[in-house]
């Protein structure tokens, strides 16, 4: 079957086998490998991503579901040269070690913030609650989007002075 | 790689087609909502349809109305949606209750109010809301709609009455004045299924006493309400030695299975102390909306 969508600002047609999940699609279709492949079971959110801008975990949604429908992956934060807050905050407070589970954490990060702009320690951790860091740091992972939300306009405030190398 | 067998899919453009589809290829097709239960399960080969009718654009199934006596409830409705809601707060804390803690909020913004039914997890929470709240299915197929209340509707462990040609579009909820009502789990962790939960919902008569009350619980065995504890609670003031007596009943009409959530005589105490707090909870909740009607 035919799909079509929109990610990260770019429209794409692909002919795809129903079965197709949206995390495959992503990563082996349109060879976007941020998103992250974890425990294929709706449990771990590495494989985070938007739709419509609402995190879903692209393991149990089918490539066919997202059809018509707008994603973002990680690779769709940054503007250009210019990193989002979240991205600009996990690298300010440490919010990664292995890397594996950072991408779903910044969209459900980004999502929040969207949604939410100035939550409570809480409510970050509620957010981030089907997000598995087996490097066991969520306590900068909250610093760290709690950086996102105390600076909105975040790297871009911050770039003339430090230069970000993305 | 879980990777679910092949077949084919469809997206339905209203309620009426997608009965039309589901007439149309029979009883190899299924439908999708949410999708967090049954592609987990197509991705693990327990389930193989040949024909998967998505029913995601179907957002006239997707709201929450306080229509007179009853709320109505989309079989679309996510749970986020539910939970988000400040008339389901108000009126049914216990939905509340349970909403935040079914998986995680993620797992949340997919998840349908008619997809959690219609699978009938034993472990899963809103199965026991209805039952709790005395909740009616509307199932709409050919042959126009049907109301079932949760007992017809739920069969058993993953089986409903709704046939294959069939949909379970609304949920409709009885508002009672002078209510509470609350849901309690034990998980192991975020996201978890059940170890064991409980429901309750109270109603408070003019003169603070019970008028109604019914206690559910879930993933301990039992598919209906635990009507016991009607018979000692209705008529009686609310009253801790009530409660803890309610809470042995409870434990007594359970029959949980021992697994790698615990073994059953947790589950029974379990479903013991989580009765008692859900009865506290509601008793005290439905004294609150008394005393707001009063003022």
């Amino acid at each position: 079957m035919q799909i079509s969508m929109t990610i990260n600002g770019t429209d794409v047609t692909r002919e795809i086998e129903p079965r197709v999940l949206l995390v495959h699609f992503i990563r082996d279709d349109l060879r976007l490998t941020g998103t992250h492949w974890g425990c294929d079971t709706t449990n771990c959110g590495t494989c985070v991503v938007l739709m419509d801008g609402q995190p879903v975990k692209s393991c149990t949604v089918l490539a066919a579901m997202a059809d018509g429908h707008t994603i973002t992956t990680v690779e769709g934060l940054a503007n250009g040269a210019t990193l989002d807050p979240v991205q600009q905050g996990f690298m300010e407070e440490h919010g990664l070690q292995c890397g594996f589970c950072t991408p779903g954490m910044m969209l459900t990060a980004r999502a929040l913030l969207d949604h939410n702009p100035h939550p409570e320690p809480l409510e970050i951790r509620e957010a981030i609650s089907g997000q598995i860091c087996r490097c066991t740091g969520y306590a900068t992972i909250v610093r760290s989007i709690q950086w996102a939300a105390e600076h909105p306009a975040g790297a871009a405030a911050q770039t003339t002075e430090k230069e970000v190398h993305a | 790689m879980q990777i679910p067998a092949p077949f084919d899919y469809v997206r339905a453009s209203s309620v009426d087609n997608a009965l039309a589809l589901l007439d149309r290829h029979g009883a190899e097709s299924r439908v999708v909502a949410g999708g967090h239960s049954l592609l987990p399960m197509m991705k693990l080969r327990l389930a193989r349809p040949d024909w998967l009718i998505d029913i995601n654009d179907l957002f006239e199934l997707d709201y929450l109305l306080v229509d007179g006596p009853v709320m109505r409830i989309g079989a679309m409705t996510r749970h986020t949606t539910l939970l988000e809601s400040d008339d389901v707060r108000r009126l049914f804390p216990i939905i509340c209750d349970a909403e935040r803690v079914i998986a995680d909020p993620i797992v949340r913004n997919r998840g349908t109010i008619g997809g959690s039914l219609c699978q009938a997890d034993p472990a899963e929470d809103l199965s026991t809301v209805c039952h709790v709240l005395e909740a009616v299915a509307v199932v709409r197929g050919p042959a126009g709609e049907r109301m079932l209340s949760m007992a017809e509707f739920h069969r058993g462990p993953y089986e409903t009455a709704v046939a294959q040609n069939e949909l379970l579009i609304e949920v409709r909820v009885p508002i009672r004045a002078g209510s509470g009502s609350a849901y309690e789990k034990v998980e192991r962790r975020v996201g978890d299924w059940a170890v064991a939960a409980a429901g309750a919902s109270v109603t408070l008569a003019g003169d603070g006493t019970i008028s109604q009350v019914a206690v559910g619980l879930t993933a301990v065995g039992l598919d209906h309400n635990v009507t016991e504890v009607e018979a000692i609670l209705v008529g009686q003031a609310p009253a801790e030695t009530l409660f803890i007596e309610a809470g042995r009943l409870a434990s007594l009409a359970c029959d949980p299975l021992a697994d790698q959530r615990g073994p059953i005589d947790y589950k029974r105490h379990l479903a013991d102390e989580l009765t008692r707090r859900v009865l506290r909870v509601s008793c005290s909740r439905a004294a609150a909306s008394v005393s707001d009607i009063t003022i």
